[in-house]
């Protein structure tokens, strides 16, 4: 499995979801877990995504989602697990 | 599974921390392109380095972008050339033109620095290593990219007092010969006492010869998260205090271990050790400096500086070595004056002095690092600067360097400029006694007792 943590900051409007699933969903990327939450009226969100059956390569996937997030106004960031994982966990 | 909170705390220290890896090192052998031939040796250094490193900076790159956290550096560190070319540089200027082909290979490969312009000269200096030393002024003054470093003594063998009064001589005209830059060479120049064989950090590394042929060295960095942690403990005892630290120098190791084995595995060569030194740079909030002033003091250099230096110190290394099991190098915190915005500002207050920096040299790595002195500094003094550091590493058996920028035509109460991670620095004032009849003695200091501690 491999795993990637997108997290989507921004302020908060109608579709932020929606458009990054469906970019997930067209690429076959398989959303394992989604926390959200609102911080200051700013829209932040972390989805673990598994993206191991996917034919696109990480640099695309975090080219692509950044380029959706510009369209709605947000940031949208892509980072490989393992940075939060030797971090926070022994 | 991960949480919010975590990938939050991590996203944070990269974005507003500084939480950087400083610099991905790859330490490569050269002793297999000695040669007789000084053209051939040329080529096989050329061809050995640009092959082994030629992903090194793409890889870099593209592991920051997979994890997003910014790899500041890479560089390339190799074995000492005095040793490399001892066959076939007969002349400083043989050495000088290894210097500038180490430089072809690191602006082909794309690496910022390449260290390893170097001697150790311990106890004794070959005739080779000779030459290698005094071609040191005009191999910095021509090339941009190579630095140089020269171990003068260890707790083992003492100290090399002639080594130790030329490199007084060799800095000096390194300054001279970069005068044009504010004595620039300088900066790329470190006398060592203690060096060790894996420091990735520059402009000290190279790449000993008890190392395999290749290797991965990581520097990590973070400062500003060491700083931005203690904030919130502010007025809390040693206790919770040493905690916090710990915890904050595990986290950023961790980070230096992901790097370091990821860069290993995807360039095939082995991963030697994680240098746990909180390096700090010019910017604001990535300062050794600032984390002092947030324990207590008003500035670094002020009563009790040496005492906080020590304990963040010591913590940086507990927290460390229990995020990694490979530790090495010089693995401390770094106290560059020109590097460190708290610093440079604690030399302008007045609140720092030289003789105080060589106290804190005492209780963490590395030494006198980046501080601009007086043009006319004599070449005994600088000399004398050196042994009294080099003396400190000896005696306590820790790495002590020094690496000083005597500004020619320039004085206290100006500031010379180096531009980039190197920052700038306030000329400051040194001694004005003479140390020359101590200096001008021949011979070497013997090594040290190694019981009755006191």
């Amino acid at each position: 499995m491999s795993k990637i943590i997108i997290t989507i900051v921004g302020k908060d409007r109608v579709g932020i979801v929606a458009r990054t699933c469906n970019y997930l969903a067209d690429h076959n990327m398989n959303i394992l877990d989604i926390t959200q939450t609102i911080l200051q009226e700013y829209f932040n969100m972390m989805m673990i995504v598994d993206i191991s059956r996917s034919e696109t390569g990480f640099d695309d996937m975090a080219r692509e989602l950044k380029a959706v997030g510009e369209e709605i106004g947000v940031t949208i960031q892509c980072q490989r697990e393992e940075i939060f994982t030797s971090m926070h966990r022994i | 599974m991960i949480n919010m909170q975590e990938v939050l705390e991590t996203n944070n220290m990269i974005a507003h921390e500084k939480l950087d890896v400083r610099t991905i090192t790859m330490g490569i052998s050269l002793l297999d392109c000695a040669d007789a031939d000084r053209d051939r040796m040329n080529q096989k250094i050329y061809e050995k380095i640009t092959s082994y490193a030629r992903d090194l900076v793409k890889t870099g790159d593209a592991i920051g972008r997979e994890f997003g956290v910014p790899i500041v550096n890479k560089r390339i560190s190799v074995t000492p050339i005095s040793l490399v070319g001892a066959a076939s540089c007969r002349a400083p200027e043989d050495f000088a033109e290894v210097a500038k082909t180490l430089d072809r290979a690191a602006q082909e490969t794309g690496v910022n620095f390449i260290g390893g312009y170097s001697a150790l000269v311990s106890k004794g200096m070959t005739p080779a290593e000779k030459r290698l030393i005094r071609s040191i002024p005009q191999a910095l003054a021509e090339t941009e990219r190579v630095c140089s470093s020269v171990n003068v003594g260890s707790t083992k063998t003492g100290l090399n007092m002639d080594a130790v009064r030329l490199m007084g001589e060799t800095i000096r005209q390194t300054a001279e010969a970069t005068k044009d830059r504010d004595s620039l060479g300088c900066a790329k120049l470190v006398v060592f006492c203690n060096a060790p064989d894996d420091n990735p950090f520059m402009a000290g590394a190279f790449h000993g010869v008890t190392e395999a042929d290749a290797v991965i060295h990581v520097g990590v960095s973070g400062p500003g998260v060491v700083k931005t942690a203690l904030e919130k403990v502010r007025g809390e005892n040693f206790e919770v205090l040493c905690e916090t630290i710990k915890k904050t120098a595990f986290k950023i190791t961790r980070v230096g271990q992901l790097v370091a084995q990821e860069a290993s595995r995807r360039l095939g060569v082995p991963f030697g050790i994680i240098d746990l030194s909180l390096a700090p740079t010019p910017a604001v909030g990535d300062s050794v400096a600032e984390i002092l002033e947030e324990i207590g003091l008003e500035r670094a250099g002020a009563p009790g500086t040496t005492a906080a230096l020590a304990l963040l110190n010591d913590q940086v290394k507990k927290g460390g070595i229990m995020a990694s099991s490979y530790v090495g190098g010089l693995s401390g915190a770094f106290i560059p004056v020109s590097e460190d915005q708290g610093m440079i500002d604690a030399v302008s207050a007045g609140a720092l002095t030289i003789e105080k920096l060589e106290a804190m040299t005492c209780v963490c790595s590395v030494g006198l690092d980046m501080i601009a002195i007086p043009g006319d500094t004599s070449a005994s003094t600088i000399s004398g600067i050196i042994a009294d550091e080099a003396a400190i590493g000896m005696i306590n058996q820790k790495t002590t360097a020094v690496r000083l920028i005597p500004v020619i035509g320039k004085t206290v109460g100006e500031t010379a400029e180096f531009g980039g991670l190197l920052g700038y620095a306030p000329i400051i004032p040194v001694n004005r006694f003479s140390c020359e009849s101590f200096i001008a003695r021949a011979g070497r200091i013997p090594a040290p007792v190694h019981s009755f501690k006191n």
